[in-house]
């Protein structure tokens, strides 16, 4: 496959309210492979650019549901079948004793679903991407919000697409080299 | 700008002063790591703090050659320091837990100033602690046998005892903890590494941030994350000091089995752990001029919060000395009758004094807000908790049910030397995280600034 030289064109902006709106309309002219980048998040950036789910909070009741039964069924397994010790007569499924260590399980095994699940969905680490070869773009991590339209968008123009961005008034547009 | 700001001022102090924007405040608190000078101060601070983790070295390493018989623990008082030091320094590491993740679950955003500093104690305090039931194991270097791991021993843990579960719990908190503050350094990492000159710090960074990009989709997944983060660290942090003292309560000893021992626990862990957070952010604020982002505001609070946690725990006192006498148990009465004039009972009158009494100043708003007074309240609240936790292990142990096995409890220069230690280790690394990492949020502080509102057309 011809790869584009292209990644797309990357719009600036300065405030939050510029760059939401400048993402919807971009969304309501029918671009679907769009991206907005903001130095902190905002809700409606991202209902702006259509993205409603992001799947985080499944991976992480299947991580808590796992370390659930992990932990129970190991202390089970351990204490009636592979190590019973008869303390006085009392039984060797003494569940409520189990309870604190499928606690803890199940908060471990969430917590590192929702650590390495949200960056495993997040595609990171990724240290190199092609918007980093703009060289504004390192303000992201400061003050300036960027909307980027990539070229394998099916409505990606270089010259339209270029021209409807720029009715956004945006500070500035850069051509992203992939 | 300060003028825009007066509708909303009321009396309270603001959560950040007027007067930043997004570039402003990045450029702040980024500089303090990458541009402001080494100073003579954090040089001294620094050393003086290396030294005495070079105390916890040598006392450490004098244990392994030697066992713990150098400790002044023994038979009736198994646990002594270590124990005590191991509730104390995890009680201290709650309150970075319940700052970063309880009050963000209640939407209270002057949390967003202190929580990154509040998590990196979290982190230390919670490696102090660590250390000391492995020490007391007497043969630290088989501590994994706690975990349960197919062996050819054929040995598995005991999962009807506290000690295993407390092994599960602390572990499971260290993990979260770091996972917590790491997730939430992230963005701010990115922040660093696009604002780093020298091309090795910037490597250094951009290796932590992970190619970090700010995008929408990340932002959106990474909120998500950090709320499910807080939600499961909540009920996590209360499960932690429980169950540390479950391993008292769920003994028969006098003064250990009692039912009141959970909330009391956690109650005092919070009270302690604030006082910790004030007694490192009233010196940060000052040397390092960030009152703008720490105001009087986040000190209110603090004390507030260790007021009201104080008056659980004076709950507390009072509920075990009640159930004594309720429990018409002589054993229990006599526990009470000890503590108030057995060998021990200065430290217990002091404990009370220092525990209930001296807090109690915080009901003055002008205390409240004087930094110096809440640095000396705050010390001497980290002291009356360290009473406590002696008061609870030492004077239950030494005299039980037997008059015959009574004993004393005196701790040793060793004892003191792990202890000091300890202190060097913790305020050795905290001296190394405000000069090597962004200590207040970046990104959390950029979203309280009235600029970040997204008004709707």
């Amino acid at each position: 496959m011809k790869r584009d030289p292209i990644y797309g064109l990357l719009a600036e902006f300065d405030t939050p309210a510029d760059i939401v709106q400048a993402a919807e309309r971009t969304h309501e002219a029918g671009y679907r492979e769009i991206d907005a980048y903001s130095p902190f998040p905002i809700e409606e950036l991202a209902e702006a650019i259509g993205f409603h789910r992001n799947g985080v909070a499944p991976v992480v009741l299947v991580g808590g549901i796992l370390g659930c039964i992990t932990g129970y069924a190991m202390q089970w397994w351990i204490s009636t079948v592979s190590y019973p010790v008869n303390v006085g007569g009392r039984p060797l499924h003494s569940w409520p004793s189990f309870i604190i260590v499928t606690f803890e399980l199940t908060i471990l095994f969430s917590v590192l679903a929702a650590v390495f699940g949200m960056l495993a969905l997040n595609g990171l680490p990724m240290p190199y991407h092609p918007v980093f070869n703009v060289p504004r773009f390192e303000f992201v991590t400061k003050d300036k919000f960027f909307l980027i339209v990539f070229s394998s968008d099916p409505k990606y123009d270089a010259v339209k697409t270029r021209a409807f961005l720029e009715s956004l008034s945006p500070h500035s547009i850069s051509e992203v080299p992939s | 700008m300060a003028t825009t700001q007066t509708p909303l001022e009321t009396k309270k102090a603001p959560v950040i002063e007027p007067g930043h924007s997004f570039a402003s405040v990045t450029d702040k608190i980024s500089s303090i790591v990458l541009k402001r000078p080494v100073k003579a101060g954090w040089v001294f601070g620094f050393a003086v703090s290396f030294l005495i983790l070079q105390v916890l070295l040598f006392a450490v390493g004098y244990l392994f050659i030697k066992g713990v018989g150098i400790w002044g623990i023994n038979i009736p008082v198994g646990w002594g320091f270590a124990i005590v030091n191991f509730v104390w320094w995890i009680g201290i590491g709650h309150a970075g837990t319940l700052i970063s993740a309880i009050l963000a679950l209640l939407r209270q955003s002057w949390r967003n100033s202190i929580n990154r500093f509040a998590e990196a104690m979290t982190l230390f305090a919670v490696a102090c602690a660590g250390m000391f039931p492995l020490l007391h194991m007497g043969r630290p270097w088989l501590g994994y046998w706690l975990f349960p791991y197919p062996n050819t021993m054929n040995y598995w843990p005991q999962f009807r005892s506290p000690l295993v579960w407390d092994v599960f719990a602390v572990s499971t908190y260290a993990t979260t903890s770091l996972l917590f503050w790491f997730v939430g350094l992230i963005p701010d990492l990115a922040t660093m590494r696009d604002r780093a000159t020298n091309p090795v710090v910037r490597f250094v960074f951009g290796l932590l941030a992970m190619g970090w990009r700010g995008s929408a989709r990340h932002w959106a997944r990474y909120e998500t994350a950090y709320l499910l983060l807080a939600g499961l660290a909540t009920p996590l942090v209360l499960s932690v000091h429980t169950v540390v003292s479950f391993d008292f309560a769920i003994s028969i000893v006098p003064g250990w089995h009692t039912t009141i021992f959970p909330p009391y626990f956690v109650a005092g862990a919070i009270y302690s752990g604030f006082a910790m957070v004030l007694v490192l952010a009233i010196p940060i604020r000052k040397y390092y001029d960030v009152s703008d982002f720490i105001t009087e505001r986040h000190l209110e609070n603090s004390a507030m919060v260790m007021l009201a946690t104080g008056l659980i725990v004076a709950y507390g006192y009072a509920f075990e000395a009640f159930m004594n006498w309720y429990s018409g148990n002589p054993y229990e009465g006599f526990l009470r009758w000890n503590r108030l004039h057995g060998p021990y009972a200065p430290w217990y009158l002091a404990l009370l004094f220092f525990n209930i009494v001296l807090p109690q100043i915080l009901w003055i708003r002008k205390f409240r807000t004087n930094p110096i007074w809440l640095f000396l309240i705050s010390l001497d609240v980290l002291v009356g908790m360290w009473l406590e936790r002696f008061i609870i292990v030492v004077v239950s142990l030494h005299r039980d049910f037997l008059t015959s096995s009574w004993g004393m409890y005196y701790p040793t220069r060793w004892d003191w030397a792990v202890f000091i230690g300890t202190l060097g280790l913790f305020s050795a690394l905290m001296f190394l995280f405000v000069r090597l990492l962004p200590m207040i949020s970046i990104f959390e502080i950029r979203t309280l600034l009235p600029e970040a509102e997204v008004k709707h057309k």
